[in-house]
């Protein structure tokens, strides 16, 4: 199978569902004549043109907001923010508009937009770079939000939400567009909703999104290696829809539960999963749910603070010993 | 079209910048400082490169070179309340203020020492006690801030301004043209400074914006004044802008000035098209012909205030300070782990009743 990065992988979705769908449009800042400030979108514009690949002005409330007008008429507009980060100058075209409309109608409109980028800590540009607001859409009924941790997924989940009619905030990191894995040629689609287990183990769960779900995988290797305890690394792929049945019997099989997430705490995406196991599996609990999340300040700069300041593999394993 | 500088009652002739009554007061010294407080920025911009490169450094780094005349000039213009706020290519503007460069520098350095402890970098520098207000990485993020500033000055009833700079892909901020309808509506003492360098990021002036004659002439849609300036002219920057100065003093009016000016580098340090989306030509033709710095020094010789040897002298010094902060740097510590959760609310850094109430921080 070839290997391929993670920024390739969601380049590969893009420019296959741009042959599929006449509707879709590539849109935001320096996505076209640049090839993208993280080069996701390199090529595309060469090979589709000014139609298809569009170079916005830095008017991100704007442009998101035709994004979504456009998306209610049908075209399928997949929209770049360079960072996630700016996604709060556009904060009310994607929560006010895009999560309400269809619902404020009567089910009459509907907005199949994709919004995506960057959305991560760890790479020291400060707090107003370094936003994960996955748990804010999360708790916006109307929207969907995906975090993809492995190129497999990224390509696979960028189609469904390409594909999907309603709005998929679709959240990447910087850090990981360089990270390599194994995508098939063939054709596929994730649905959106479906968790992956990605290592089995029998001891606890580490439950994780987005890049925690690579920390917590190197955590797990450790703590066999080192320490004999065998960790189930799930991974939520979409955090809502959320694959609660997959957490759920995970859970039952371990008996014990660690939610890992590069967000901070305070209603974290943790915080919803842990109240989900402590309904559902209260009496297969060995102990308390744990949580580690970032520390709970904006990013701080200075990096190798920074480092600390996000879960990191050596965190994992040391919580986890407490915990079993 | 009426740019304000055309208005008679401003005496202003706009063939000889250097005889406006601002410039003509100008002391041999003075002159040399302006010309010091340039060569210092660039000299900083360069070392800092050098370190950024050889991986001392992280995040991003947004170099000021080339558009030294404006934030030197502005800055020679401010009193005890005028006040600056800028975007996140924010060094020059720190500089001229008067911020150390070992402050400077060790906030890149992501040290302790840094202007904001580390915590901030290049993108967000603050100095309060020296009315600078960032330091701001959201594009046109500053720009109700600046109306906020100007303001608290007319609230006050203080004789100031705000100097608020943005470039020219911000004026495409809706933030912004909120701030022109609320300091035009308000008779904000607010000067909207655009640094037109011709990019934002990749994306020339043309296809990022549409406007009639220039981008500072869009505020005439909401009845501020607006001028057009050369940014490579110190004497021209600093006699158009102290009209806006003036403006905001006596009238609390805003004004936006549009300066042109141009980077040398790249967007970042990290630009990957930094030499496909600007020609190589254009690039030489600008340091050759449009290096305020240049341009400042052989007036400054024309005019017998310097020698090459001054000159010289400046450059060295400046070099040897930006050196000397590096070392600074070098040798400061970094933040501790705890400090990750200090400066985020006052009352808890100070241990105030409120601060004692109820539970702050998630972690465990
Ligand atoms: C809201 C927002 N959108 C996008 C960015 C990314 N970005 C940073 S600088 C920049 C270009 C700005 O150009 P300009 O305003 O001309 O200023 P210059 O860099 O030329 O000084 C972009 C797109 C950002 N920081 N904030
Ligand atoms: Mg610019």
């Amino acid at each position: 199978m070839p290997v391929i990065t993670y920024r390739e992988a969601i380049r590969h979705a893009l420019d296959e569902e741009l042959a599929r769908d006449e509707n879709v449009v590539i849109m935001g800042e320096e996505v076209a004549q640049y090839d993208g400030a993280y080069k996701v979108t390199q090529g595309l514009w060469k090979k589709w043109g000014d139609k298809r690949v569009v170079d916005t002005p830095i008017s991100e409330a704007g442009f998101i907001g035709m994004g979504i007008g456009a998306s209610m008429l049908g075209v399928r507009p997949v929209m770049e923010l360079m960072f996630w980060s700016f996604a709060y100058v556009a904060w009310d075209q994607m929560i006010n508009n895009a999560a309400t409309i269809r619902y404020m109608s009567g089910g009459k409109i509907n907005c199949p937009i994709v919004i995506r980028g960057p959305a991560n800590g760890g790479t020291n540009v400060g707090a107003t770079h370094s936003h994960t607001p996955e748990n804010f859409i999360a708790n916006t009924p109307g929207l969907k939000v995906v975090c993809p941790a492995t190129p497999y997924d990224a390509k696979g989940l960028m189609k469904a939400a390409i594909r999907d009619n309603d709005p998929v905030y679709v959240m990447e990191n910087t850090v990981l567009y360089g990270e390599t894995g194994e995508v098939p040629d063939e054709e596929y689609v994730i649905p959106i909703g479906v968790a992956d287990v990605k290592r089995e183990g029998s001891d606890i769960s580490l439950i994780a999104h987005g890049r925690a779900v690579i920390t917590c995988l190197k955590a797990a290797e450790i703590l066999a290696e080192e320490h004999g305890i065998d960790c189930e690394v799930v991974d939520l792929r979409s955090i809502r829809p959320l694959d609660e049945e997959t957490i759920i019997e995970s859970v039952r099989k371990t008996n014990r539960a660690l939610c890992v997430e590069e967000n901070k705490p305070f209603c974290g995406v943790g915080a919803q999963i842990a109240s989900l196991i402590q309904d559902r599996c209260f009496d297969d609990l060995d102990g308390p749910v744990g949580r580690i999340s970032a520390v709970d300040a904006p990013a701080i700069y200075s990096p190798p603070l920074e480092k600390l300041q996000l879960p990191y593999p050596e965190q994992v394993v040391q919580k986890v010993l407490a915990m079993v | 079209m009426k740019p304000s500088v055309a208005d008679p009652e401003h005496h202003i002739d706009p063939t000889d910048f250097a005889q406006a009554e601002i410039n003509k007061s100008l002391s041999p010294e003075t002159k040399i400082r302006l010309l010091r407080d340039m060569i210092r920025i660039r000299r900083f911009e360069e070392t800092a490169g050098k370190h950024y490169n050889a991986g001392k450094m992280g995040g991003f780094l947004h170099r000021y070179d080339g558009q030294e005349s404006i934030a030197v000039g502005c800055a020679s213009l401010m009193g005890a309340h005028d006040h600056m706020i800028t975007a996140y290519r924010n060094h020059g503007h720190a500089l001229s203020v008067g911020m150390s460069m070992e402050e400077c520098m060790a906030e890149l350095f992501g040290r302790a020492t840094g202007c904001s402890k580390g915590k901030g970098g290049s993108m967000h520098f603050f100095a309060p006690d020296k009315n600078y207000w960032g330091g701001h990485g959201i594009v046109g993020g500053q720009s109700p801030l600046g109306a906020g500033l100007a303001y608290y000055v007319k609230y006050k009833g203080l004789k100031g301004s705000c100097m608020c700079f943005m470039g020219d892909g911000a004026v495409n901020q809706g933030a912004y043209h909120e701030s022109l309808n609320l300091a035009g509506l308000f008779d904000l003492p607010v000067i909207y400074v655009i640094e037109n360098n011709g990019y934002s990021m990749g994306t020339s002036q043309a296809r990022s914006s549409v406007y009639k004659n220039c981008l500072a002439y869009r505020a005439d849609g909401y009845d501020i004044v607006w001028d057009l300036i050369n940014g490579w002219d110190l004497y021209e920057v600093r006699a158009k802008m102290q009209i806006a100065v003036k403006r905001a003093h006596e009238e609390s009016r805003p004004t936006v000035v549009e300066i042109n000016t141009y980077r040398h580098y790249g967007h970042s340090v990290a630009d990957s098209k930094a030499k496909v989306y600007r020609a190589e030509d254009e690039i030489e033709r600008f340091k050759q012909h449009h290096d305020p710095i240049q341009l400042w020094r052989n007036r400054l010789m024309e005019e017998g205030v310097i020698t090459e040897a001054v000159y010289q002298e400046l450059d060295k010094a400046a070099k040897a300070e930006a050196v000397a902060s590096v070392d600074f740097a070098e040798a400061s510590a970094y933040p501790e782990f705890e400090d990750i959760t200090k400066d985020v609310y006052f009352e808890v850094d100070e241990f105030t009743e409120a601060g004692r109430t109820g539970r702050h921080f998630f972690n465990d």
